[in-house]
């Protein structure tokens, strides 16, 4: 059975909104009822049936229109997408990896088929049917890592390793929270991280960093990472910032519930066979806050999260304005009682 | 100097002779004294094999200190602008063994890093050296328009005249700060502006 896609939108009227069975498979990134920093970064292995995890590469009910939005973006916002000159080679090993991922996962969806350099590429939720010859970048429409990030969820990074590091030298970024890669292109992991408060002299990058030298190939990482959002709003980029900023001053009491939303970025970490690059999707889930509290052991310990946050932490993430609406909203729903272990609802 | 900051934040320190076959200083203002302070250090003939491009900037001081140091080359531009494409052919024919040293305003070491980037020398192999000015260039990332010599936080950017909270947060590849709006959410919070890039 194929996925039912969602018309939504995630800007002007935002309609988007997640149907019964995607609220329960939402990515709660709280396993227990506080957080801290910390590499947490584990295998990514395929896991539950029915969880975001069950394909590495996720497809869901909001695919189409996440691609719609995206295609808005770069419109209005070319830079979005940029690969160094170097970078074109690991953008056809993305290509293939995505491809690969997508048809394996939903077979009744998309279908690669391949004669040698012959690939033929079926995307029927975008109507695309395309035939191309793989490495020859005059064939496609757009370069080869723009031509399958407009047609997958999420926003990736191609970080190329030399010198014991990592250099953010491509990317496709249109559903970031809050960093620009126009200003990040070209930097290695330590600068483009310079502005993250805390996690620097707790050495979670040195760690991190050492780790994701070291992935292979065929083993890809994970890892999540969250923030919130104003209204369902894929695009909180700081280049639109006086755009969306103005959203966060509009939270009330009576609003939380279908304002304020949960942003979960499922990060995974892959290395690229040909360019010896890894590539760094962000996937982005959204989740507000009137459909997370229909899982009572999510409302309870977020009220806990949120409440208990080092103000820094809150300050960085953009909470600081409309925290203490939020945790008096979510204070209604937790009656004190213990949660149980792990991400899951009850 | 500039006070500890984060790690995108430049590090500047103090220039030093490099063993090298040609040597190519990039200097503004008072960064001419940077330079005749290393030729102190330098070994005899040094600058023989050594190119000064210097900016020397509206008090015109200090041209006379590189003068003395009689370098093979010295040559005067009256901006930065008026220099690049000089600059570029200087690095587009350069060969191994030349060393690169860029002393003076954070602009022009900015600037000039962002050309030797372009040429593929390696940042690290830089010779770099703040004096003066602790003006900033800033881009707004919101219409990427860059704000020269900027000393105020927050700050208007020219070009589309939102007030811009100028980050540590640095780019070498656009050799600029960044600018984001420092009242976004709430346009009537007006901060008041203080003069601290000096």
């Amino acid at each position: 059975m194929g996925i039912t896609f969602r018309k939504e939108t995630f800007r002007d009227d935002f309609t988007f909104k997640n149907s019964p069975e995607h609220i329960r498979r939402f990515p709660f990134p709280f396993h227990e009822d506080a957080y801290m920093y910390a590499v947490n970064i584990e295998p990514h292995v395929v896991g539950p049936r029915g969880s975001v995890l069950e394909n590495l590469i996720d497809v869901d009910e909001h695919y189409v229109a996440e691609m719609q939005d995206r295609a808005l973006v770069l419109a209005e916002d070319p830079l979005r997408c940029q690969s160094l000159p170097h970078m074109t080679l690991a953008g056809w090993d993305l290509l293939e990896l995505l491809m690969e991922q997508q048809a394996l996962g939903y077979p009744e969806h998309f279908t690669l088929t391949r004669d040698g350099d012959r690939w033929r590429w079926i995307n029927r939720p975008l109507g695309i049917d395309d035939t191309f010859t793989f490495g020859d970048t005059s064939t496609l429409p757009y370069g080869p890592m723009e031509y399958i990030t407009r047609q997958s969820q999420g926003d990736f990074c191609i970080l190329d390793q030399r010198d014991g590091n990592l250099w953010m030298d491509a990317g496709m970024v249109t559903t970031q929270a809050d960093w620009s890669l126009d200003f990040d292109i070209g930097m290695n992991f330590f600068e483009w991280h310079a502005p993250v408060p805390l996690a620097h002299e707790k050495g979670i990058f040195v760690r991190a960093l050492k780790f994701l030298t070291n992935i292979q190939q065929g083993k890809p990482a994970r890892r999540l990472n969250w923030t919130m959002t104003i209204n369902p709003r894929l695009d909180t980029s700081p280049e639109n910032y006086h755009k969306w900023g103005p959203d966060r001053a509009t939270v009330t009491p009576d609003n939380v519930g279908d304002k304020v939303h949960l942003r979960v970025e499922l990060q995974s970490f892959w290395r690229l066979p040909r360019s010896n690059g890894i590539v760094f999707p962000i996937r982005c889930y959204l989740i507000k806050m009137d459909e997370l509290v229909t899982q009572p052991k999510w409302a309870r310990r977020l009220h806990r999260v949120i409440r208990d946050l080092p103000d820094e932490l809150a300050n960085y993430k953009g909470l600081t304005r409309y925290r203490p609406a939020l945790v008096e909203w979510l204070s209604k729903l937790d009656d004190g009682s213990p949660t149980s272990p792990g991400f899951g609802p009850d | 100097m500039a006070a500890k900051s984060i790690i995108s934040r430049p590090v500047y320190g103090t220039l030093s002779p490099q063993p090298g076959k040609h040597h190519l200083f990039i200097a503004d203002a008072e960064g001419a004294l940077a330079i005749a302070e290393m030729a102190g250090r330098a070994p005899p003939g040094f600058f023989d094999d050594a190119e000064i491009v210097f900016i020397p900037g509206l008090d015109g001081k200090h041209a006379v200190a590189l003068e003395a140091l009689k370098p093979a080359q010295l040559h005067l531009a009256p901006s930065f602008a008026s220099l690049l494409p000089r600059l570029r052919q200087t690095l587009a024919n350069a060969h191994m063994g030349l060393r690169v040293y860029l002393a003076g305003t954070e602009g022009l070491i900015g600037q000039a890093m962002q050309v030797a980037l372009e040429a593929g020398i390696d940042h690290t192999s830089i010779q770099t050296e703040h004096r003066g000015s602790l003006a900033r260039r800033m881009q707004c990332v919101h219409c990427k328009g860059i704000t020269e010599n900027v000393t105020t936080q927050p700050a208007t950017c020219a070009h589309c005249g939102l007030l811009l909270l100028v980050r540590d947060h640095y780019s070498r590849r656009i050799a600029a700060f960044q600018g984001v709006c420092i009242n976004a959410e709430d346009r009537s919070e007006i901060p008041p502006m203080e003069e601290i890039f000096r």
